[in-house]
């Protein structure tokens, strides 16, 4: 008990003191995780109306390869993004490797599937007829996906959440397309790597215990904002 | 309200994978008239009316609307209609934002949306319901904010598919008059999907019948349900198939028609030699003992007839008569059928007025 107890214990000192550079990993971590979050939502939840909604053979196959996509491990993923960028791949002229735009595509392309997946099941839900009503009050496609996505905005938090939960605590693909630069492109998973590896448990402890009140943060607020609709309707 | 317009359509054809296809090659809802779509489940009505109200494209035809041809790509065709459905499919939200949606849609203003929701909740008997949520409204309160939400939009056309269908016998009664009351005040052209044919009649002024697909009866709602166009319409609606006849005098607006075994009286201006139909309802066919003497009234029609079937019909036995090779039906308590024993082959009286049968050309009826 006593590498806990004492993990611990460095881990307040550490963020009392304010020695460690705790903040600033923590901004780069929102900043990335947030931009990604913030792309996959806006690729994601389209795809996740067309996928909900739409009746054909193709829509099967796109589905099942969304949710095999909720799966895809984020390292695999990370390879893929390096390799890309790197001097010999494709778009190496871009010169993105071990940055921070390169950290957000590999989150983007992470959490795109879980929030297209995610989107789908929740527009799915929304009776048909509902969209068809609207189209007869005069509803055209965009107004129609509008009401739909409206009526399935709890699924849509979730949606969120599962979005930003799979990159903000990813480290895998970071760690391959960042580089784990301090000032640069470190966040918190790859720092308490950092930490871990050098035996330096009780910065990493503190890391991770920031990096769970934020997961925890993020999800009461949106499990209120979920909440709060439903008691609304309730009336 | 915007002026109504009359909707309809020429050669409508749409088949599904199941083998089932539509097939209306015309039918009209007249401006400002409410026409009731009437017909068994799966008999394509809905159908219909989403291909009218533009929700589904047709293989073949043309929708109109006021005699223009018009498509789902004609927004202000599309704009012209509102619908309301078996459910009241409200979204999320208040009755108010619900009632509004179709004025979002078409861009009114907020202080003229406020007006018009009020305006439209008081139409349908729930002024003040703005503020709360739909999910605290009843299932008859859903479905007068649901035709709150189209009335709101002041359609030139109401398409209305079955609104009554999962509404309570005692409140489908009540809403119909009501929906009936609120239609005829509007003088909004109206198409009123329904199975069952007592709400046809109350809120329809025409009506239309609808079997595989295809329309087989149509005309003014007292005619289609007085004197069915065919065999299978009559069972439909419960009542015995139309008489076919040659008018043989007219006199003061009185005429008999001989069916072949039985002359039969009614109230009609044709002229000898005519070729018509007759209907009865079976309400107004009263049975007495053959050898009775039935209590002095104006009724024409006494004929001896005898029992060919007794079927019940809930609260009542319809009974089918036969006189001289001519069938009729009639509509007796269940007290009366054991009063006056009746059964196959009992031998009856039946009387009924001139004014009671609906008389058609036979040219007038719709061929299915």
């Amino acid at each position: 008990m006593g590498i806990y107890v004492d993990a611990a214990r460095e881990g307040i000192v550490l963020l009392r003191s304010g020695d460690l550079d705790v903040w600033g990993v923590v901004a780069t971590s929102l900043r990335v995780s947030l931009t990604a979050a913030v792309l996959a939502l806006a690729l994601g939840i389209p795809a996740g109306y067309v996928l909900g909604t739409r009746r054909s053979f193709g829509r099967r196959a796109m589905l099942v390869l969304a949710n095999a996509g909720m799966g895809l491990p984020p390292v695999v993923v990370g390879l893929v993004v390096a390799m890309t960028l790197s001097r010999r791949g494709p778009l190496g002229g871009l010169g993105l490797l071990y940055s921070r735009p390169a950290m957000i595509i590999a989150q983007t392309i992470i959490a795109f599937p879980v929030v297209a997946a995610v989107s789908a099941a929740a527009v799915a839900a929304v009776p048909r007829e509902l969209r068809l009503q609207a189209r007869s009050l005069g509803a055209g496609p965009v107004q129609e996906a509008l009401l739909a996505l409206s009526e399935a905005r709890m699924g849509l938090v979730a949606a969120v959440a599962a979005g930003f939960g799979a990159i903000i605590s990813e480290v895998g693909a970071v760690m391959m397309v960042g580089g784990n630069l301090a000032g640069e492109t470190r966040v918190m998973t790859t720092a308490i790597v950092q930490y871990s590896r050098m035996g330096r448990y009780g910065a990493a402890l503190a890391l991770g215990a920031v990096l769970l009140f934020l997961v925890v943060m993020v999800n009461i607020a949106l499990t209120g904002l979920q909440t709060s609709g439903e008691r609304w309707e309730r009336g | 309200m915007a002026s109504p317009v009359s909707i309809g359509c020429e050669g409508l054809r749409l088949a599904f994978r199941g083998g089932f296809a539509l097939d209306v090659p015309a039918f009209e809802v007249p401006a400002g008239t409410t026409s009731a779509l009437l017909g068994p489940s799966g008999s394509g009505k809905s159908t219909l009316l989403h291909l009218l109200g533009l929700l589904e494209k047709p293989d073949a035809g043309r929708v109109l609307l006021g005699g223009r041809a018009v498509t789902s790509r004609d927004r202000d065709a599309r704009l012209a209609m509102a619908a309301v459905f078996q459910r009241p499919w409200l979204a999320r939200g208040t009755v108010a934002d619900n009632v509004a949606y179709g004025l979002r849609l078409r861009g009114a203003d907020t202080g003229g949306r406020r007006d018009a929701v009020e305006r439209a909740l008081g139409r349908v008997g729930l002024s003040g319901f703005g503020d709360r949520s739909v999910a605290t409204l009843s299932g008859g309160e859903s479905q007068r904010v649901a035709l709150a939400r189209a009335l709101a939009v002041e359609p030139r056309v109401l398409l209305l598919d079955e609104p009554l269908a999962s509404a309570d016998p005692l409140l489908k009664r009540r809403l119909a008059r009501e929906f009936a009351d609120i239609l005829r005040g509007e003088s909004v052209t109206t198409l009123y999907v329904t199975h069952d044919q007592d709400e046809a009649l109350v809120v329809a002024d025409r009506i239309a019948v609808m079997n595989g697909g295809r329309i087989v009866a149509e005309g003014a709602a007292d005619d289609v349900v007085g004197v069915p166009s065919d065999p299978w319409t009559a069972s439909f609606l419960g009542v015995a198939p139309a008489l076919l006849g040659t008018v043989v005098s007219s006199l003061d607006g009185l005429i008999e028609v001989d069916c072949g075994g039985a002359t039969i009286a009614a109230v009609a201006d044709v002229a000898v030699g005519s070729a018509v139909s007759l209907g009865v309802r079976p309400e107004d066919v009263l049975l007495f003992e053959p050898w009775s003497v039935p209590p002095v009234s104006s009724a024409r029609n006494r004929l001896q007839a005898v029992v060919v079937e007794v079927t019940p019909r809930g609260a009542t036995f319809q009974v089918g008569v036969d006189v001289g090779g001519v069938r009729l039906a009639a509509s007796v308590s269940r007290a009366a059928v054991g009063e006056l024993g009746l059964a196959p082959g009992s031998p009856v009286l039946a009387v009924f007025k001139a004014t009671a049968v609906r008389v058609a050309h036979l040219s007038a009826l719709a061929v299915p």
